[in-house]
């Protein structure tokens, strides 16, 4: 799984929806595998483009509140977020060049 | 360059790994970045594989597997192979990194991958109530009503694991008679959660921006209706990932590689293949793996042919 910073229902506010910087949110749970295997890959693009795109992880079994507010269903789902609102959602586990392209607009 | 590149790290690329690296082969396994493990990473308990009498979770089986092939040296690269060319004496492999890798001999282990209904709304909705992963998505439905599409051990498996999360879970299928082992058909019939509903096709999938329903065709009478539901698990089988190798390597009429008899063998020295990727009949764990072996002895049957001139060249 990604070695991102975790926010919860109680810090997604102030972690995501106020931040100035686009933020990628991996919605992931423990018992995914394909969360687990996109997880290193979002740890890269972190490393090479932390600079353009904060990226964080929400455990959606232990944050029920913001998983059920963004509809989620199908996980991993990573959404960006900008300004507060989901400018980009991505759903399942890709190979990196894969979501480098979906993420193009943040990352390019 | 190598002597063995095998791509794919389900039980058939594994346990090919296993062999060619007891046999000294140092093999390289491209085991893909997030299917890594393959099928069994995405299932919960498999009773039937045997050694497990009291079961072993999919992804527990195939860590040990990849494991077992580390301890004896196999190397494994968690990248996708975007090309081939396996024509020549010389095989390359080339990698998403961009990495080209040479190899003498080739073992094409890439599985299956999941058949889809072949609805514009499959796609639109994939992700919205639409899932191909039982394990990863069950949760999110929660005193839902669901449904799974298929008859075979796949969907009862999925059937039977989603009434842990779900209320009610439809099984739409094709025909009257499940193709599902016996064990597997029993369960589900059994589960007072499960509702079959039989002869009848996923004509279209339901819903703007998530899933609100389906409609269904009888397969028999033509009749249409709408069934609700928020959920739509699809277990209608697979297709052999042939993709790579089309043009080089020839296909059987199934669509599998086609191999010489029981041999892994393909029509291109050198090249050989295991697993649900030359299997359009038997597809279990333990199938695969046993090809896997098969592919391995018979790749090194191959490199013990070449010249040790040629054989110097590869580590």
């Amino acid at each position: 799984m990604s070695a991102a910073p975790a926010v919860t229902d109680a810090t997604f506010a102030a972690d995501v929806l106020a931040s100035d910087k686009p933020v990628l949110v991996d919605f992931w749970a423990e018992w995914c595998g394909p969360c687990r295997a996109v997880g290193p890959i979002l740890d890269q693009i972190l490393a090479e483009h932390g600079d353009k795109l904060s990226i964080v992880k929400l455990n959606v079994d232990e944050n029920p509140q913001t998983a059920a507010a963004y509809q989620i269903t199908s996980i991993p789902a990573m959404k960006v977020f900008q300004n507060g609102e989901v400018v980009k959602t991505v759903i399942g586990a890709k190979p990196k060049p894969a979501l480098e392209a979906d993420l193009a607009a943040f990352i390019g | 360059m190598r002597q063995v590149i095998i791509i794919g790290s389900g039980p058939a690329g594994y346990t090919a790994a296993i062999y060619a690296a007891r046999a000294n082969f140092k093999p390289l396994v491209i085991a893909s970045s997030v299917e890594a493990g393959g099928e069994l990473m995405n299932t919960t308990e498999v009773e039937n594989f045997p050694g497990f009498p009291e079961g072993i979770m999919g992804p527990e089986l195939m860590g040990r597997m990849q494991e077992q092939a580390a301890k004896f040296g196999a190397e494994i690269l968690l990248d996708d192979v975007t090309a081939v060319d396996l024509t020549g004496e010389i095989k390359k492999v080339t990698l998403g990194s961009g990495e080209t890798h040479e190899a003498l001999s080739v073992i094409f282990a890439t599985g299956s991958a999941n058949r889809k209904l072949g609805l514009p709304s499959e796609d639109r909705l994939s992700g919205y109530g639409v899932s191909w992963c039982a394990t990863c998505d069950g949760f999110f439905f929660r005193q839902k009503t669901i449904a799974v599409v298929g008859g075979g051990d796949s969907a009862m498996e999925e059937a039977n694991f989603l009434t842990r999360f779900a209320d009610k879970v439809y099984v739409i299928h094709r025909k009257d008679t499940l193709r599902a082992s016996k064990i597997m058909q029993d369960r589900a019939l059994a589960n007072p959660k499960i509702e079959f509903v039989w002869n009848a096709a996923v004509t279209e999938i339901l819903g703007d921006a998530a899933v609100t329903g389906v409609t269904v065709t009888d397969t028999v009478t033509g009749d249409k209706r709408d069934i609700a539901l928020e959920g739509l698990f699809i277990a209608i089988g697979n297709d052999p990932r042939t993709h790579l190798i089309h043009g080089q390597v020839d296909l059987a009429p199934e669509g599998t590689i086609a191999v010489q008899g029981r041999s892994s063998k393909t029509n291109l020295t050198g090249v050989f293949a295991a697993g649900d990727v030359v299997d359009p009949t038997y597809r279990q764990a333990v199938t695969a793996a046993a090809s896997g072996t098969v592919a391995a002895l018979d790749a090194e049957h191959f490199l013990q042919s070449l010249s040790a001139d040629v054989l110097a060249g590869a580590i």
